[in-house]
């Protein structure tokens, strides 16, 4: 229950009223966001302190008046009118596709290549197994599909007289965004979660192509994969890269509280991690449209993976902002600003 | 918990615990489930007359997979990141449970660390209901899943402890004006009690009341009446005034 608010010799409430009422008009106008005045603005700013007082002044006389709450509810709207995290122009995403990008990519160089061995090995890992003891295609294959091979023919060919390149497609690219993401997060056990992704998808490429080839198909797998593959793949890589990056920063966080390293990993990790979805969906509708369709042949869906791949690679390294203006120089981030001569 | 703020007046934050968060959870699977089943079937019937599955060699069927299978489907996932990024911090769920998504320095969160809080839900997820989630809020001093730890990102309750009542409807400051910050307190009180005094007690303590807000005109004799004057007394104190 509220309790009654004593009326203070030194402090008279009612001569705050007219303020409040100014105040409460400058909460809605700047919680609008729409443009306001620099005159609205610095009223708000002059109105922040003295609410402030009024707060401090309620709380002393009686912390669970109804005036006390009043005044706490517009302090914080004020507060957060305030002090709101500015908006994200084009600028801002201009400059994060130019210099923060092809710089979050930079420091992740040496895990993408490390990582990107290891998938490697994990795949040949997997093509010696199967070859070894083809009795373990079944670990990496379903039934369905091992008969098919069997039969002479790979699951994919007349997978569009199943279901349409659409759903195809959006089935693809949902269960790809999903392996990635899952192969960045898991990276939260220390990156053990993500060497077991990192390391299930090498064994089953590996093993499939192994078992594809016991039955004279790899070709024919290696011309439905082709296409998308290269982008998938390395994005799978790259994902694995930052979950060894979240790993690491709680493994080791240095100087930092482990809590606050994490912080920091994780959102140079989504940074990163944000436009190679945007790839990733790309590579699920050439999937979806051209990987199953016997209408490509192979130099066209090895142009289309290799031209992809570039595509990628010269956005996530910004190299085309010196095409586009002629005046590219990649900042590493955190750099000191240059000094001026002389 | 208390954020410092530049005038050394602090902002005081409740935070939300597992409670809070599991019953605004529960809401918006409950809203995103049914709204995604209904974009399915409805769409479907649109189409086609009838709620079926067409083969891939029918007429347009591009079209209606994409409308169909697609859309509930970025319904059903982009729930929560829409809704949090739109509503600055709340979903219709968090909305009726009271709460909403803040940074640890009590501002509106911005896209990434949304998105952040809303990708480690893979994590937070496992390895079913939410069970990391859970014990992570249990376990962490700000009652935090790792989402949030991730993102930066606190729950705090959006009320008061008033209830549901926004801000700026407890006082009217017309009323504060003309009848001051006693008086005001007082009669809001008592309509806040109202319903649990005996009728006698209402009656009495009503008069007495609009004895001090209105000395020129007597008190009804009817304890509902009694109420509506009060009410229409600080609602029209605005009025008045001009």
């Amino acid at each position: 229950m509220a309790s009654s608010l004593p009326q203070a010799a030194s402090y008279r409430w009612e001569q705050r009223v007219f303020r409040w009422r100014e105040l409460i008009a400058s909460i809605e106008a700047l919680e609008d966001r729409k443009p306001v005045t620099p005159d609205e603005l610095r009223q708000a700013m002059q109105l922040y302190p003295e609410l402030a007082r009024d707060l401090a002044s309620a709380r002393q006389a009686a912390p669970s008046s109804r005036l006390t709450v009043e005044l706490e509810g517009y302090y914080q709207r004020l507060h957060r009118a305030l002090f709101r995290t500015p908006r994200i122009r084009l600028n801002d995403t201009l400059s994060f596709l130019r210099n923060e990008l092809p710089a979050l990519a930079r420091g992740l160089r040496l895990q993408i290549l490390s990582l990107g061995l290891a998938f490697v090995f994990f795949a040949l890992a997997g093509w010696w197994l199967v070859s070894a003891f083809p009795e373990l295609a079944s670990l990496f294959a379903s039934d369905e599909m091992i008969e098919t091979v069997e039969g002479g023919k790979l699951w994919t060919s007349g997978l569009l007289n199943v279901m349409p390149s659409s759903v195809l497609s959006v089935e693809i690219f949902t269960n790809n965004v999903m392996v990635a993401l899952f192969a960045m997060c898991l990276g939260v056990l220390y990156g053990l979660g993500t060497l077991y992704i990192l390391a299930l998808n090498g064994l089953m490429l590996g093993g499939i192509f192994a078992f594809t080839a016991q039955h004279g198909l790899a070709d024919d797998l290696f011309e439905f994969v082709i296409a998308h593959g290269v982008v998938e793949l390395s994005i799978i890589v790259i994902a694995s890269a930052i979950g060894f990056s979240i790993g690491e920063s709680l493994a080791r966080p240095g100087e930092l509280r482990r809590s606050e390293s994490f912080r920091r990993a994780v959102q140079r990790g989504m940074k990163l991690m944000l436009p190679c979805l945007v790839f990733l969906i790309g590579a699920g509708f050439i999937e979806g449209y051209i990987s199953p369709d016997p209408a490509f042949g192979l130099w066209t869906r090895v142009l289309v993976g290799i031209g992809y791949f570039l595509i990628f690679l010269v956005f996530l390294n910004g190299w085309y902002w010196s095409v586009l203006t002629n005046a590219y120089v990649p900042k590493p981030l955190g750099s000191p600003a240059p000094r001026p001569r002389g | 918990m208390k954020i410092k703020t530049a005038t050394g007046v602090d902002l005081n934050f409740r935070v939300a615990g597992p409670g809070a968060r599991s019953y605004a959870y529960c809401i918006d699977l409950h809203i995103r489930v049914l709204f995604a089943l209904t974009l399915f079937f409805g769409l479907s019937f649109l189409w086609s007359g009838a709620v079926r599955v067409p083969d891939s060699t029918s007429e347009g069927s591009e079209l209606f997979w994409y409308l169909v299978f697609a859309l509930p489907l970025a319904v059903y996932f982009l729930y929560h990141p829409v809704f949090e990024l739109l509503a600055k911090g709340r979903t219709p769920g968090k909305r009726i449970a009271g709460v909403r998504i803040v940074t640890q320095d009590a501002q509106v969160s911005g896209a990434l660390p949304i998105l952040i809080r809303n990708v480690l839900r893979i994590v937070d997820s496992l390895p079913f209901v939410y069970l990391v989630g859970l014990l992570t809020t249990y376990f962490t001093r700000d009652s935090v899943r790792l989402g949030d730890v991730a993102a930066g990102t606190l729950l705090v309750y959006d009320g008061d402890e008033y209830g549901k009542r926004k801000s700026g409807e407890l006082i009217s400051p017309e009323a504060l004006d003309r009848y001051g910050v006693e008086l005001t307190e007082i009669a809001q009180d008592l309509l806040d009690r109202w319903n649990q005094l005996e009728v006698s007690q209402r009656q009495e303590m009503g008069a007495k009341l609009l004895a001090r807000l209105t000395p020129d005109t007597p008190a009804p004799d009817e304890s509902e009446a009694v109420r509506g004057r009060i009410r229409d007394v600080l609602a029209g104190a605005h009025a008045n005034r001009d």
